[in-house]
């Protein structure tokens, strides 16, 4: 169950010929997918997921690079040669068959008998709900209704390789809830590898045992939804998953015992002088922010201290806002609140979600978001005090994006 | 339906029916001349009042003609015969050759791809005498002068263009992820061109092919001046009615309505083909 079954090696896809490039749609992709394993591709529109897709599928030749099938070479092979499936983005749907024979239609050739076939059908319709439409014609369904059939006629073929190109994006939020949930199941019981294609992180999420965040045709990370969520590779995987997605700032390390005067810190509170600790400044806002980095190793520190500046990112979870309103602009703050909460926010948007609160925060200027599991009762424009653990952050070194320290341990 | 919409759609009939008359009235009074000697055709003043006689469709059936001048051979029925063999294989040619290059100018983006699909639409707009002359020498010397493959090769500057770029509109019309979809299911391309792109295509190859027929059908410079006696189409065998005696207006009427009747009866036949394209709707796109 766990040896490679579809893999791709160093796949590139350029759009206006390999001599003058005018598009490097997909760079330098390679995945290792394993039998019976579902992966999404998930990124934003035109990163070059179809593109992916469509070169597994044999739609696209690949400009250079492999892609192999159960250890065969596929990437020469006609696309009715590789025996994969595919549901594509525009449903594409033969107008002239029937829902059923649609659907039916991948079924004719094999040596199952008339029974057989029917009961896949009617198993098919059941599992997506289409069970009412069957004896219609594909111009008169509707598009979410099409993009179901065109999901059973991939579906139904339990093909080496099945590939779904955003497969329910036509689908209201209940529907997809539902028929997510059947769709695993389905493709857990016939030990189906998929490819995914989706740019909704919730159905990546559910669906997928590994994402493959995709952005500008590379691929930045693929690795588990935990994975992605607790130790993101990239800057960018930083900021596009999550619901909300982690806050990102600039930020400069300075040893704790340098005069906190030079920075001009508008607000926040150094660590104790004569430490060998190391005070985190966020640069972005005119007046600069300071605060202590607290709860790091001296090890980390001082790599830290060593890297200079960084981007710093905390997920909305991780922001610890204090109970009591916080201090007016100017007004005196208690000591040990300062110690615990040393920043101080603007309210900017307070949406209750029904299980969960998402503040919009203004520090000095630097939008930062935090959410709360619990109603919150200040009104926009009240003052808050928060603070930013250390060990929360994760960490980006600024030239190569890539992240080199999350929760306290350095990423080797 | 209230007063005004009843009046909206008598005056919607009322109009229709104006078009129709204007449009069909020259027919309608060919086929009356058709019926009636030269004689009552040329009285003055004209009238619809008539005793109709049937010589004239009989002279052209039976390719005799007779006048005051005596008996004449009249070859309609074989000239009626060329025009539709002439223009069936012309279309079957053209529909042949046509048909899988406008799939591939629809499907496949392919160098100069553009620039030969236009040459073959200028085709189209270049007057046909510019090529005649040196057409007609160049088919003297390979032989294929009063030939009917020499025909049917220069109709295909008529038919070739039209089945090209009319069929290619269609192709194009249809969503590739369609065949996509049949390709992967274990076809190569040849089997999701014949079983999938010309069946949705349909709509669009029969209105094409239809055109094509009529445009063939109607060609006249090509066959006068590269067809002899036998091979000519009716549109050039019509000349033989202005005789020494007079121009038969009568048989010439009985021949334009013979010969409209072949293209009716195909248009009327394609026109379940062509409607069907309405229901194409939900391909395209
Ligand atoms: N046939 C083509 N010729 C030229 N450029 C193309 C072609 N197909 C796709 N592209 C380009 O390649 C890039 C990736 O396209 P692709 O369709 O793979 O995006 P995607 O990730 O699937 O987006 P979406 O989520 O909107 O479907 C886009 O910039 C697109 O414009
Ligand atoms: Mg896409």
């Amino acid at each position: 169950m766990t040896d490679t079954v579809l893999q791709l090696a160093n796949v590139n896809k350029y759009f206006g010929g390999s001599k003058a490039p005018m598009l490097h749609a997909v760079r330098d992709v390679s995945l290792d997918i394993k039998s019976g394993e579902i992966i999404a591709l998930l990124g934003s529109s035109g990163c070059g997921k179809t593109t992916t897709l469509r070169m597994i599928a044999g739609f696209e030749q690949v400009s250079s690079g492999r892609i192999d099938l159960g250890g065969r070479a596929i990437h020469d092979q006609p696309p009715g040669k590789r025996g994969v499936a595919m549901a594509f983005e525009g449903y594409s749907l033969y107008p002239p068959l029937t829902v059923r024979e649609n659907i039916g239609f991948a079924l004719k050739s094999s040596r199952l008998v008339k029974s057989q076939q029917q009961q896949q059908i009617d198993d098919i319709a059941h599992l997506l709900e289409i069970q009412a439409i069957m004896g219609r014609y594909p111009s008169s369904i509707s598009a979410g209704q099409q993009q179901r059939v065109s999901l059973g006629r991939a579906l139904i073929r339990r093909a080496a390789v099945t590939l779904l190109d955003e497969p329910m994006g036509q689908l209201e939020p209940q529907l997809r809830a539902v028929l997510r949930g059947r769709l695993k199941k389905y493709l857990r019981e016939h030990g189906m590898t998929t490819v995914l294609v989706t740019h909704d992180q919730t159905e990546a999420n559910a669906l997928a045992d590994r994402i493959a965040v995709m952005e500008g045709g590379v691929i930045h990370q693929f690795a588990s939804p935990a994975e992605l969520k607790h130790r993101p590779a990239t800057r960018f995987v930083a900021g596009f998953i999550g619901e909300p997605p982690m806050t990102l700032f600039n930020a400069e390390f300075a040893p704790t015992h340098s005069a906190p005067g030079q920075f001009a810190a508008s607000q926040g509170q150094t660590g104790r002088a004569g430490g060998n600790g190391c005070d985190i400044i966020l640069t972005d806002s005119e007046k600069k922010i300071r605060f202590a980095a607290t709860g790091l190793s001296d090890a980390v520190t001082q790599r830290l201290l060593a890297l200079g500046t960084a981007t710093i990112g905390i997920r909305p979870h991780d922001v610890r806002l204090s109970q009591v309103p916080g201090p007016g602009p100017g007004s005196e703050q208690g000591e040990n609140s300062a110690a615990e909460f040393p920043l101080t926010a603007a309210i900017t948007a307070n949406q209750w979600l029904g299980d969960q609160t998402h503040l919009a925060l203004s520090l000095d200027g630097l939008p930062l978001v935090a959410v709360v599991h619990r109603p919150f009762h200040q009104a926009v424009g009240a003052r808050i005090s928060l603070s930013l653990a250390a060990d929360k952050l994760h960490i980006f070194d600024l030239a190569t994006e890539r992240a080199v320290l999350h929760h306290g341990v350095w990423v080797s | 339906m209230g007063g005004g919409a009843i009046l909206r759609y008598s005056l919607h009939r009322l109009a229709i029916l104006l078009v129709v008359v204007f449009f069909l009235f020259p027919i309608f009074w060919i086929a009356l001349m058709s019926l009636q000697t030269n004689e009552s055709i040329l009285r003055i003043p004209p009238s619809m009042v008539f005793t109709p006689i049937f010589d004239n469709y009989q002279a052209l059936i039976t390719g005799k003609l007779i006048t005051q001048a005596g008996s004449l051979d009249l070859p309609f029925m074989k000239n009626l015969f060329n025009s539709f063999f002439l223009s069936a294989a012309s279309v079957a040619v053209a529909l042949i050759l046509g048909v899988p290059a406008a799939y591939a100018f629809a499907r496949f983006k392919f160098r100069l791809g553009e620039n030969i699909a236009f040459t073959l639409l200028s085709f189209r707009f270049a007057p046909p005498l510019l090529v005649l002359l040196p057409l007609s020498l160049i088919y003297q010397t390979i032989g294929l002068d009063n030939s009917y493959v020499g025909l049917i090769w220069v109709y295909q500057l008529i038919c070739l263009p039209l089945i090209l770029w009319v069929v290619r509109s269609y192709f194009e019309d249809i969503s590739p992820e369609i065949e996509h979809a049949y390709r992967i299911a274990g076809h190569n391309w040849g089997q999701s061109f014949l079983r999938i792109a010309i069946p949705l295509a349909r709509p669009g190859i029969a209105a094409a092919g239809l055109l094509a027929f009529i445009f063939a059908w109607n060609n006249f410079v090509f066959a006068l001046i590269l067809a002899s006696a036998d091979k000519q189409p009716v549109t050039v065998g019509a000349l033989a009615f202005v005789t020494a005696s007079g121009i038969q207006y009568g048989q010439i009427a009985a021949a334009i309505i013979l010969s409209i009747l072949p293209t009716l009866l195909l248009a009327l036949y394609a026109q379940r083909y062509l409607v069907e394209g309405l229901s194409l709707g939900a391909v395209k796109g």
